[in-house]
């Protein structure tokens, strides 16, 4: 076995294999730094900056750095925290967020990082922004109003060869998330349920369901996010 | 010393947020011993008469007559709150935003699947009624908002917590169960 590489995330020592991210890594060790583009074995995309920690008094995604030997790594700290939430309020008023109805609220992870951080209201003015729906799919309705552009659907949604369902289009403000029709147009049960469990939001929703578990019985509703991962003593 | 008074309204809202407050259940009793009610539909007291304490503002601004009520609260009030999702961000009216004015209309009163009466065509034109505005507005971008209590509707306990808060000056206990934003 090679050798583990010892760090200390907010002086808590941990332990990371080779090559191990300080996401993955403090995960393993039972800490948890809050994210929201991550996806467990799926190549990180860096994009959603919520899991920025500060090393040696840089600013860096938790999820693409590697751990290197005697890294000290601040994550649990106001400062980050402050700027995760501003994050997250910006994400708010930049879509078109009625968790009221939506089919992902009480398991929207977004909204679940609001509430860990009592967001009561967001500092920055809303911009009701216009966006299209695309319902053209059997299986799978696209509500541009809620996706937040983390990419996790293009890495991981994917076909029998490997090939992606999703993909960006065009650019800037315009960026937005669009299904390859054709290559969706067979997409299995389990597939699209798959990628409606893969967006973080309430963006890729299976047809004909939702609001499946009462209020009171979602995963968020009484557990803040990330309070399943127990500290470990190694 | 004499008690604080509370002032209530629901702009464009469903008056969700006021059954919530009535969701206190018994707490109500501590309550009325607590805060005086002025303005109110709980009390259906019509006008303001005297100067409050706490104003809580249901539902967001979708014509010209909640943005006036939303300034008159702002004068009579110490303190205003945003009560639930829509005074917070517009809410379910809300919705209508991306869409033209116009549209909404013509669907409402002419083009939707349940319009059957009127042949005339006629769309709301009495000078009574108050303007629509181009968008549904959060409270807080026409006036300065002091407080939110987020949810669709609030919880009762986070209603309850906070008006404890705002009477006794004491720190809001915030527990993760009651900011909900559905
Ligand atoms: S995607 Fe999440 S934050 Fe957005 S409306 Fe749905 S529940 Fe709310
Ligand atoms: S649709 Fe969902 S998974 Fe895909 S980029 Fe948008 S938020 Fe992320």
């Amino acid at each position: 076995m090679s050798e583990k590489i010892k760090f200390t995330i907010d002086g808590k020592e941990c332990y990371a294999e080779p090559g191990q991210t300080i996401l993955e890594a403090a995960l393993d060790n039972g800490v948890y730094i809050p994210s929201l583009c991550y996806l467990k074995d799926v190549i990180p995309a860096g994009s959603c900056r919520i899991c920025n920690v500060k090393v040696a008094g840089r600013f860096m995604t938790a999820c693409t750095t590697p751990v290197a030997m005697g890294m000290e790594v601040e994550n649990d700290i106001p400062e980050l925290n402050e700027l995760r939430v501003s994050i997250i309020e910006m994400l708010f008023v930049s879509g078109n967020h009625f968790c009221p109805a939506c089919e992902k609220s009480g398991n929207c992870e977004l909204q679940a990082l609001a509430y860990k951080y009592t967001m009561m209201v967001p500092r920055y003015p809303y911009l009701f922004p216009e966006k299209k729906p695309d319902s053209g799919n059997k299986k799978l309705f696209i509500d541009r109003n809620r996706c937040i552009l983390c990419k996790r659907c293009i890495r991981a949604v994917k076909d029998e060869q490997g090939r992606s369902l999703f993909a960006f289009k065009n650019r800037g403000n315009e960026l937005a998330i669009s299904l390859d029709h054709e290559l969706a147009e067979n997409i299995s049960d389990e597939l699209a349920e798959e990628a409606m469990e893969i967006c973080p939001v309430g963006s890729i929703l299976k047809k004909e369901k939702g609001f499946q578990q009462p209020i009171g019985h979602r995963k968020f509703d009484k557990q803040a996010i990330g309070s399943d991962i127990k500290s470990v003593i190694k | 010393m004499s008690k604080p008074v509370v002032a209530t309204t629901s702009l464009a809202g469903c008056f969700g947020c006021h059954m919530s407050l009535l969701d206190i259940d018994e707490r109500i009793l501590d309550l009325i011993e607590l805060v005086e009610f002025n303005k109110s539909p709980i009390d259906d007291i019509k006008v303001f008469t005297k100067q409050c304490d706490i104003g809580l503002i249901e539902g967001g601004c979708c014509n010209s007559e909640n943005v006036e009520v939303l300034r008159a609260f702002r004068k009579q009030c110490k303190i205003l709150v945003s009560l639930g999702e829509c005074a917070i961000m517009g809410g379910l009216p809300a919705l209508r935003n991306g869409i033209p004015i116009k549209e909404c209309i013509d669907e409402a009163y002419l083009n939707g699947p349940t319009v059957s009466e009127n042949t005339e065509k006629i769309l709301p034109n009495d000078d009574e009624l108050p303007m629509l505005l181009d968008k549904v507005y959060p409270c807080h971008e026409v006036v300065k908002i002091d407080y939110y209590l987020p949810g669709c509707p609030p919880r009762a306990d986070l209603i309850w917590n906070a008006l404890i808060a705002l009477v006794t000056g004491d720190e809001m206990e915030l527990p993760y169960e009651v900011v909900k934003f559905d």
